[in-house]
């Protein structure tokens, strides 16, 4: 069996260093990170590979330094790794992502089984790649799989969409995108990822090598464009409380307790004569 | 063939959580607004076994039209079902607007069918507005930072994008309201399914969830650590509310998945709701939808969820939850 496992490096950082002046983002202060959705992905076809007679491809679309998440993968128990590297897709919308990652799969793993990526990613959380590139590879799919079983040639699925608990079954080949309520990712050794670095070779694709050149990827690639990128601006002019906690606390409560106590259906108020002995 | 039709911005009808979750009425309602601007109908989808409901209140709620589909072998929903249909109707009457909310469904169907029909569509928008150019202009959060990014699809129609539920404000009902209903026969020839829903039923744990709370206790790592964080727990019981968490808090353990508010997890809209702890990144605050009363605590002054806030407390959020359950003890009656 052959599982192929879509993963992303995201910044590290949940709260990224913001430059107030330019307006941009310092993603150099920014450290990588394999996205954690992914990484449940990978942990899933793990877990399969230990149950099944099965290998397992990590693939990503990334800058160079996203070759120490595949290394990370490797040393995780992924047996090969692809790590697709051009500035020819750099600024890739979700569909242009998934039309390079059909060509990469194509290419080295055309055999697969299954399909495997994260429900969404951390930074840009747009949860679309995975099932875009089920269309591109016309394939039966099911987003944000909680739990897998395979028989033969079936692999039957539980998931929760929209407060429905559904199993759905489908025959292989095909992709899913893994929650993050199960199959907790395991934790890789040092000595591991010191052997993942040793022996471990990760192929490095560029887009001429995916028969993608600037103008095909003009044609095929993105169909949005981000015209700006700003601050939220926040909405609520405000009171501001500072000082002691307790004496904030009694100043916050004196000023709200009867609107606290309307929403939450009891009566709140100050029993002095209780402070008092 | 389709030159001299009245452009359309279509409204997928999402109706199987209708009365938890509004969100076609809203979309419809924003697509009013917008479609005055470019001169266009708003036409809601109907897809499904025993419709009249829907097509009632997508009337009521301000459709034009309603394209209905109404047969047995769509009793329930099913993304390639759906995807055929849309697929085939988009391509008979070339939409110039597709808009779908972003429940778990709308999420998993729209990229698919925005890769059929060869466009572009954004994720999880909170704003939708037209550019001067008359192009569909799409807000979505953006880059895990505190921000939002304007996108726009040049060059491929129909322009798509999914909305975050409590986005917009639907439009009150009114029964008087008239729409053209097209009801059409389910087309022949459509491909067979490859994925089968083998059993679906309403989740029991729904009735738990944070999103109905009244009064939410949301926690950040400016709590400190787990023990501290669990205190929380204490402060929603006396307030009769719920614990919510950010997304660094979950992956430290201080707190289920299940309580994870923001983008990727819940969207929450309490009457009240208490930030301890909480800087304010967008993957949050994304999720605090119509927070009626918002109470931030956090140490730095700078924090956006202070400024956020309608009371901002500047201090050791720990602190202030240790007050607060110590006060409120001596203050509720019961």
């Amino acid at each position: 069996m052959k599982l192929v496992v879509c993963i992303k490096q995201v910044p590290k950082v949940t709260e990224l260093p913001w430059d107030e002046k330019t307006g941009t983002l310092r993603r150099d202060l920014a450290s990588g990170m394999m996205n954690p959705a992914c990484k449940h992905a990978l942990e899933a076809a793990l877990q399969i590979k230990e149950n099944h007679n099965a290998s397992i491809t990590v693939i990503t679309m990334g800058p160079p330094a996203a070759e120490e998440m595949l290394r990370e993968a490797l040393a995780m128990g992924a047996d090969e790794a692809i790590l697709i590297c051009d500035w020819l897709l750099a600024g890739s919308d979700t569909f242009a992502t998934s039309l390079v990652l059909k060509e990469a799969i194509k290419k080295q793993c055309p055999k697969f089984d299954l399909i495997l990526c994260g429900a969404y990613t951390a930074d840009s959380e747009t949860a679309q790649v995975g099932p875009q590139l089920a269309e591109e590879l016309d394939l039966p799919a099911a987003a944000y799989v909680e739990k897998m079983e395979i028989t033969g040639k079936t692999l039957r699925v539980r998931r929760l969409v929209d407060n429905f608990r559904e199993t759905l079954e489908m025959e292989f080949p095909a992709l899913v995108t893994v929650s993050m309520e199960n199959y907790k990712p395991r934790y890789t050794s040092l000595a591991g990822l010191e052997n993942a670095f040793d022996q471990k070779d990760v192929s490095v694709l560029d887009a001429k090598s995916l028969g993608l050149s600037s103008s095909s990827i003009e044609q095929k690639g993105s169909r949005t464009r981000v015209r700006k990128v700003f601050l939220r601006k926040a909405q609520k002019g405000n009171v501001v409380l500072q000082g002691a906690a307790s004496n904030v606390v009694h100043e916050f409560l004196d000023r709200y307790q009867r609107k606290i106590g309307t929403v939450i259906g009891k009566s709140i108020e100050e029993k002095k004569q209780h402070d008092d002995k | 063939m389709t030159t001299n039709r009245r452009k359309s911005i279509w409204v997928f009808g999402d109706y199987r959580n209708y009365y938890q979750n509004r969100v076609t009425l809203q979309l419809i309602a924003r697509a009013v607004a917008l479609a005055k601007t470019i001169n266009a109908e708003v036409c809601a989808l109907i897809f499904g076994h025993e419709i009249d409901e829907w097509i009632m209140e997508y009337t009521a709620h301000g459709a034009d039209r309603i394209l209905a589909i109404d047969d047995p072998a769509l009793k329930s929903y099913s993304t390639e079902k759906y995807l055929a249909i849309i697929e085939r109707l988009a391509r008979e009457r070339d939409p110039e607007i597709i808009l779908i909310g972003a429940t778990d469904f709308g999420r998993e169907f729209a990229p698919r069918l925005a890769k059929r029909l060869k466009t572009g569509l954004s994720a999880d928008c909170v704003g939708l507005d037209i550019t001067e150019d008359g192009l569909l202009l799409q807000i979505a959060p953006s880059f895990g930072g505190n921000m939002l990014a304007e996108i726009v699809t040049e060059f491929h129609r129909p322009q798509m994008a999914t909305v975050r539920p409590g986005t917009f404000k639907e439009i009150p009902h009114d029964y008087e309201r008239t729409a053209i209903v097209e009801r059409l026969p389910l087309m022949k020839g459509l491909p067979k399914p490859r994925v089968r829903l083998i059993e679906y039923e309403r989740s029991v744990e729904k009735e738990h969830t944070i999103e109905n709370a009244s009064v939410i206790v949301c926690g950040g790592r400016g709590m400190g650590n787990k023990e501290k964080f669990k205190k929380l727990q204490e402060l929603a019981r006396l307030l009769g509310g719920d614990v919510g968490a950010t997304r660094p808090v979950v992956y430290a353990g201080w707190a289920e998945h299940n309580v994870l508010v923001g983008q990727a997890g819940k969207h929450i809209k309490p009457k009240i709701l208490f930030s301890f702890g909480i800087s304010g990144a967008i993957q949050h605050t994304a999720g605090l939808g119509e927070a009626d009363f918002i109470v931030a605590i956090n140490k730095n002054p700078q924090a956006t969820m202070l400024k956020m806030a309608d009371v901002a407390i500047v201090g050791d959020a720990s602190d202030v939850v240790n007050n607060l359950i110590k006060e409120l003890k001596k203050r509720i009656r019961e």
